[in-house]
């Protein structure tokens, strides 16, 4: 065996059809890397049907790998190493520009051998295309190696390309066994046992045969951490905020929070219920809140579009309610399963008349983890529903984090039960915060009735004017309450400079990771994230001053600059050009796949070299 | 039945029908909604249901306007969509009382797909279908209990279609178990309704039969007007009739019978008045919603921790 060949760090790939294991490849490989002490992404690359045509392009389903020596942020740019089961799926790889000259791709060669004589000739096109094109394609007879262990190859080649996999990248062996015991706990004996041993066959030939060595070296953590994908950091987070009915209806890529929780849920004796429809989803949230119960609803954008009545009662009723979207490509049913930013502005304005709330986005686990916390109390204290923005790219991407340290006060109920003060009104707008406290059904003299009718300050019908204007102005002041209460965003980079991009959500990885690059190549180049969409952070205009151009990079549709008045900006440019009257400008794509580091560096650049500096 | 009660313990608080009163109702005078609002009213009062322990929840349309005018706790959500959100109060709260009062618009149209998956989750609550026939508060257009032929400002030249039929509707929904009927202008009849709907322990589906004395005039007089078009179903588990054997004939029915109560359901005349089905094996969603109320914090923390357990590296 050579000497290993040390890498910073590297991005692998499993790419097969539906049903053949590349995606559970993956996470193991990122999992057992993790446990290494790497910093790794993920993201799954997952077509949109169960079943789709096998060796088609749309059908291509696994998991990019990105495994570093420190934190990885984002999923980067050109893979390094691929292993695809079929040349086909393998072209969708090649459609997202996700190949690069070099990258090394180990195929399966049994096509080269089958009866069929399209699907030979297909293959050694597609080969000498890929060789074309710069790649290093090598053979590796995946099937033929697993069917001698197991009879049906398709439900194997997996584990044994994991082994693989770890053995050209001397990932720890031991870690790789305990996953894939874990992976197959529910299975019986033998189905462990068996990939088992197909996973030290795949590490065995790849180091007798592969003629590839690489090492990742780690800087393992001393401080305990958990590995998880964005949705179950925010379905952990719903456990930890003491939240107690989890309400949704069915839709990707959202769901995912669900099947962890129906699992887990009623261990902590909560409950999630699957609703009939979207709209009872988010119905029966508003019924255990008004009952004092503290809820969240899951979905994504066409979700929304139907709880939009509801999330306007609950701003005009003032119900507390924790809801979680997690983003996918639009408008319509779009890229179910594909990254979008495109709900911004819905979550900020689509419901019926003026009905301002809380929008907060996670940029990271971590975020996607505590906000869930932080936006339950933001939800009780300002009594209003919370709206959480995730992505499809957060929801599948597995990273390490530190593991979280909850307080048994996170689990309390959300007011205190005790007799009402019958004169207290149930909708005393407090004339400087707008805030008010409620009452509780089985609170003694609180009793009122919750209505989405103009109503006064006894929830009572009210039709006259100066009532309604009133109360609108009560509910849009407690954003302005919030707001003073929050800090200006922290700058990525230098305070000040030539260009300031600006995002949200986890494009933040890959943004910084671009920023930091040119720095480096001493451009005045800086970012910042913005958490909090509605109420905006206060202190931005400030922060935009110090910056000779503005540029928001986002993953929605925007014109280019050409259009003139007609223009479409991208979305938080669309807010943000409202709020501070900044000239900002905006780069952004809807390829449904998440922006990387290069792309954003060119843009960057793009947009420098169009201006006068 | 007696509702004197001759308890030697004392109540320590004894509610007066005053307590049960909101703002004053703004229905046309003579609309059916009167009676219920007293109906259920008195209910409370009988049943000395302490009002901040009662909710009554509606959707959008005359009908639901009902909540404002009860003293106890009230949310009147959204047309169509008063189940989902009683649903949600019920889920973790057995214990309320909780009312949904709804129209014929509100949930056989807007809300029908929340009124089939309600009568089937079975959770514990009271049901008011206050039927008139037609859309009131956005003046008279054809409801899906419309009758054919019916002139309205959506169909001027007469409804094409026939009405659904709310009582078959509800009986054919799998794990629906308390179905009944009754009249607005029959208050006793209507009481006795509400009373036995109250004890049932799951969702009890009570479909009340409406004038509306400004968009549908006349429409219920000849039934009105001719008790013998009218048809008691009695049985030992069904509806105290009261004084009503008097002037109604009355039929014996099995509510528990499913084909019998079909049969009942789909007789357009006599009306049939009283418990037409009732499944006492239903399941109640409420019993699963509702596990593991009691967990103290510190339980939580443990089980929080052991889920971190299992996505640890180090």
């Amino acid at each position: 065996m050579s000497e290993r060949q040390v890498v910073s760090e590297q991005i692998i790939e499993f790419v097969s059809d539906a049903g053949e294991g590349a995606q559970t490849a993956g996470q193991c490989l990122g999992t057992v890397s993790a446990k290494m002490g790497n910093g790794i992404w993920t993201v799954e690359i997952i077509p949109a049907e169960v079943e789709p045509p096998r060796r088609s392009k749309a059908g291509a389903s696994g998991n990019r790998v990105r495994i570093g020596r420190g934190a990885i942020t984002n999923a980067g740019d050109k893979a390094d190493l691929v292993v695809a089961f079929n040349e086909q799926v393998l072209y969708s790889r090649f459609d997202v520009g996700a190949m690069r000259e070099g990258t090394i791709i180990l195929l399966d060669d049994k096509w080269a051998y089958v009866e069929d004589a399209s699907i030979r000739a297909d293959f050694e096109s597609a080969v000498a295309d890929f060789r074309a094109r710069g790649c290093d394609v090598r053979f590796v007879p995946f099937e033929a190696e697993t069917k001698k262990i197991i009879p049906d190859p398709r439900h194997g080649k997996n584990i044994w390309s994991l082994g693989l996999v770890c053995a050209i990248y001397d990932r720890d062996m031991a870690h790789a066994e305990l996953e894939i015991e874990r992976k197959f706990a529910r299975k019986s004996r033998a189905v462990v046992d068996s990939n088992l041993s197909l996973l030290r066959a795949g590490y065995a030939w790849g180091q007798a045969h592969s003629g590839l060595a690489f090492s990742i070296p780690a800087q393992p953590s001393s401080e305990p951490r958990i590995v998880v994908n964005g949705n179950i950091a925010l379905a952990l987070g719903i456990m930890a905020a003491g939240i107690e009915v989890c309400s949704m209806y069915p839709i990707t890529p959202a769901t995912s929070i669900s099947h962890y929780l129906a699992e887990a849920f009623p261990r902590m004796g909560c409950v999630v219920h699957q609703a009939e429809d979207e709209i009872s989803a988010l119905g029966f949230a508003l019924g255990a809140s008004f009952a004092g119960k503290t809820p969240v609803t899951i979905t994504s954008g066409p979700g929304l579009a139907l709880k939009n009545e509801f999330l306007a009662l609950a701003v005009m009723a003032e119900l507390p309610v924790v809801v979680v979207i997690v983003q996918r490509g639009g408008p319509s049913t779009g890229l179910p399963t594909r990254v979008e930013q495109g709900d911004l502005l819905a979550a900020l304005y689509a419901q019926p008349g003026d009905a301002p709330k809380i929008v907060l986005a996670p940029s990271t686990h971590e975020e996607c983890f505590q906000f869930v916390i932080t936006a339950r109390k933001l939800a009780e204290t300002f009594r209003t529903p919370v709206i959480l923005l995730s992505d499809a790219n957060l929801a599948t991407g597995q990273q390490p984090i530190a593991r979280p340290r909850p307080k048994p006060q996170w689990f309390a109920p959300p007011v205190d039960l005790g007799d009402w003060d019958e004169n207290v009104p149930p909708f005393q707008w407090d004339e400087e915060t707008g805030l008010s406290q409620r009452p509780i059904p089985g609170q003694k003299n609180g009793n009122y009735v919750v209505t989405g009718l103009a109503h006064d300050q006894n929830g009572h019908v009210a039709y006259e004017s100066s009532i309604n204007e009133r109360a609108l102005c009560a509910r849009s002041t407690k954003m302005a309450t919030l707001q003073r209460a929050l800090k200006p965003p922290v700058v990525h980079g230098d305070a000040e400079g030539d260009l300031l991009v600006i995002g949200w959500g986890s494009p933040r990885g890959a943004i910084e990771e671009a920023v930091d690059t040119l720095r480096v190549r001493g451009l005045r180049v800086s970012s910042v994230t913005l958490k909090f969409l509605s109420p905006l952070e206060p202190g931005l205009k400030e922060i935009f001053s110090r910056f000779r151009h503005l540029l928001c990079i986002e993953m929605n549709y925007s014109d280019p600059a050409s259009y003139g008045e007609s223009r479409r900006y991208s979305q938080l440019c669309t807010v943000l050009r409202a709020h501070t009257l900044c000239d900002i400008d905006c780069w952004s794509h809807v390829r449904g796949i998440p922006l990387a580091p290069s792309e954003i560096e060119r843009a960057i650049l793009d947009h420098l070299k169009g201006i006068e500096l | 039945m007696n509702m004197t009660d001759w308890t030697l313990e004392p109540r320590l608080r004894e509610f007066e029908l005053g307590d049960y009163l909101g703002a004053a109702p703004r229905w046309c005078p003579s609309c059916g909604n009167h009676t219920v609002l007293k109906c259920l009213q008195k209910l409370c009062k009988d049943l000395n249901l302490p009002p901040e322990k009662t909710v009554v929840v509606s959707g959008i349309g005359c009908s639901s306007r009902l909540p404002h005018h009860m003293g106890t706790y009230g949310f009147h959500s959204l047309h169509g969509r008063a189940l989902p959100v009683a649903e949600g109060i019920r889920a973790r709260r057995h214990d309320l009382s909780i009312f949904v009062v709804t129209g014929d618009g509100d949930c056989c149209a807007i809300g029908a797909g929340h009124w089939i998956h309600a009568l089937r989750y079975n959770m514990k609550m009271t049901v008011l279908l206050l039927d008139n026939n037609i859309y009131g508060l956005t003046k008279k257009q054809t409801s899906p209990t419309t009758p054919a032929q019916t002139r309205t400002n959506t169909h001027p030249n007469g409804a094409p279609l026939e009405p659904i039929n709310p009582l078959a509707t509800a009986i054919s929904v799998v794990n629906a178990s308390f179905v009944a009927q009754c009249v607005d202008w029959l208050p006793e009849h209507l009481y006795h309704t509400l009373l036995r709907a109250q004890a049932h322990p799951g969702l009890a589906f009570v479909r009340i039969r409406q004038r509306c004395p400004h968009f549908m005039k006349g429409h219920l007089d000849a039934f009105v007007q001719d008790p013998g078009r009218l048809q008691l179903l009695t049985d030992s588990r069904g509806i105290d009739p009261g004084s009503l054997t008097q002037t109604v004939s009355t039929v014996p029915h099995d509510p528990t019978d499913f084909q019998a109560a079909m049969r009942v359901a789909r007789q357009a005349e006599p009306i049939p008045l009283g418990l037409v089905y009732l499944n006492e094996g239903a399941v109640r969603y409420d019993e699963f919603t509702q596990r593991g109320l009691i967990m103290s914090a510190e339980e939580k923390l443990a089980v929080i921790n052991a889920e971190f357990d299992k996505f640890a590296i180090v």
